[in-house]
């Protein structure tokens, strides 16, 4: 699919979403939109409703007001049987990687393939190819347990990627990971988005995560990321939405953040 | 943290609603696809095959341990020769089922709760969801398949092998006639006996696996949420299976008297 023919349709939309918990607002009024091929990146810090955002957006949770529309339907007024075909077309990261521990990395892997009575052969093809990615092809008949963290978001990531979604969502990939894994997991996020385009959600709370991503492209050649040094080039499709207390405060992109007046995203960078 | 009266019973009035509505979605999955055959297959094998030593070990022993309590009532009646009619009557009418039932709940159902229950906490029923799979019919409707299906053979198993227990006990303690015990068990089970038998591990079955992954399902607060979930499984589907149980009976005692 090219994504030039689709830039101005929106992936996802948030029109004035509000959700409360026991009586505690966790979100309130959260409008934004997510265009073909963009990446958006949430920021707030824990408990500012970033996880909430992913889950909302792929209708685990229901809203208490306002509209969610992802892929042209509304998941707000969705039932939870109709969702099912349309989460087919998604992809998510967990923040804890939630890999079936009872099931092999090979089999975690094609959990969706198998669910669509793929054939044996094609299976194997591309859960070879996922996890090659990923860089994990060794790891077929492991299981979770016998993974270190940074293996396990790769893995999740092989396992989100392996039907080409047309959009995935990432939910803090790079969390407790040592800076090294961190780097390894944002390239591959930079990979799937240069290589396949696909339009993405990225929740984090590291900030020097996004500021990667806006300020580096991927080199097929090189089989890694490259720094681009001039701020004019840096990735206009990559743009950043900051979160406090469930209230948005900021959406831009990576030159506005970094000349943000607001003294609450100031401090945030200076973090 | 203080909850007033009525969260209470908004608390559980809620958790009934989504127990009834899980139960109803276990049996509405059968009729839609996708339908997992083989996942119904490995859980009747973990579930029935599993559940098979305990249930042969326990119904032995409970029907000789009878055939001991009842020869000793009996004896003074003169009536040792009905140990077998009395042993076939209970274990295949009552305890059969119930203890074949009780069994099954303490392995199967605080078995779903925690594997459900540590999927739940660790977002793994959510990644099932986000991978567009219902984990209602993956997880739930092929556990409620098979848990009915093998509670029902698991009881007939236990059944014969008590008679055998208490034919053991008639023959090598009692002195009586093998064959007399044998005739006198088999001859005093009538339609409405074994019907009634068969009943109860039917509706027991639906109990034990929907409560289990209910409780599984609903686990929150970590590896303490599933120890407390594993537990309430198990207590609630003891409890409501032998509630259950009289009110079947009066119900089916209606159709199935006493002769």
């Amino acid at each position: 699919m090219d994504p030039s023919n689709n830039n101005h349709e929106p992936v996802i939309v948030f029109e004035d979403v509000c959700i409360a918990f026991d009586e505690k607002t966790v979100l309130s009024n959260l409008t934004f939109t997510l265009l073909h091929g963009q990446t958006k990146v949430l920021f707030g810090v824990a408990g500012a409703g970033k996880t909430l955002v992913l889950k909302l957006a792929l209708g685990l949770l229901k809203p208490d007001s306002g509209r969610i529309i992802v892929l042209g339907q509304e998941v707000s007024a969705m039932k939870e049987h109709d969702l099912f075909a349309l989460r087919q077309r998604i992809g998510m990261v967990f923040q804890e990687s939630a890999l079936f521990d009872s099931l092999n990395v090979e089999d975690n892997v094609s959990f969706r393939l198998r669910e669509e009575h793929v054939g044996a052969d094609e299976i194997t093809l591309r859960v070879t190819e996922a996890l090659r990615f990923v860089e994990l092809e060794h790891t077929l008949k492991l299981f979770p347990s016998e993974l270190s963290g940074g293996m396990r978001r790769r893995v999740a990531i092989a396992r989100a990627i392996i039907s080409n979604p047309e959009l995935l969502l990432y939910d803090s990939p790079t969390a407790g990971l040592d800076p090294v894994t961190s780097t390894t997991i944002v390239e591959l996020l930079v990979k799937q988005r240069d290589v396949n385009l696909t339009s993405a959600l990225l929740v984090t709370h590291r900030l020097q995560d996004a500021f990667t991503m806006a300020t580096h492209v991927f080199d097929p050649k090189l089989n890694r990321m490259k720094l681009v040094p001039a701020e004019t080039e840096w990735d206009s499709n990559t743009s950043f939405l900051v979160l406090k207390d469930g209230v948005k405060i900021f959406e831009g992109n990576a030159r506005e953040i970094a000349n943000s007046d607001s003294t609450y995203i100031r401090e945030y960078l200076r973090q | 943290m203080q909850f007033s009266l009525t969260d209470i019973a908004k608390r559980n009035v809620l958790a009934v609603q989504e127990y009834s509505l899980l139960a109803w979605a276990s049996i509405a999955n059968i009729f839609s696809s996708p339908r997992y055959v083989g996942d119904t297959i490995q859980q009747a094998d973990v579930i029935g095959v599993g559940s098979l030593p305990i249930v042969i070990l326990t119904g032995f022993f409970l029907g000789a341990v009878l055939a001991l309590q009842s020869a000793n009532s009996l004896a003074r009646f003169g009536g040792l020769s009905f140990t077998g009619q009395l042993v076939s009557l209970s274990m295949v009418r009552e305890i059969g089922p119930v203890l074949t039932g009780l069994m099954v709940a303490g392995r199967s159902a605080t078995g779903m709760a925690s594997e459900l229950g540590s999927m739940q906490v660790t977002e793994q029923i959510d990644a099932m969801r986000a991978l567009g799979t219902d984990p209602s019919k993956k997880l739930v409707t092929p556990r409620v398949i098979s848990t009915v299906i093998m509670l029902v053979m698991l009881t007939v198993i236990s059944d014969l092998v008590s008679m055998a227990g208490g034919a053991t006990v008639a023959v090598f303690m009692l002195r009586l006639d093998g064959n007399q015990y044998w005739s006198t068990a088999w001859q005093s089970l009538g339609v409405g006996d074994i019907t009634m038998g068969l009943i109860k591990p039917f509706v027991f079955g639906f109990i034990i696996s929907t409560i289990g992954c209910y409780y599984g399902l609903s686990a929150r607060g970590g590896t303490q949420g599933v120890g407390r979930a594993t537990t309430q499984a198990m207590v609630a589907a003891s409890v409501i299976m032998v509630i259950s149980d009289l009110f079947i009976t009066q119900l089916l005692l209606n159709f199935f008297p006493f002769k």
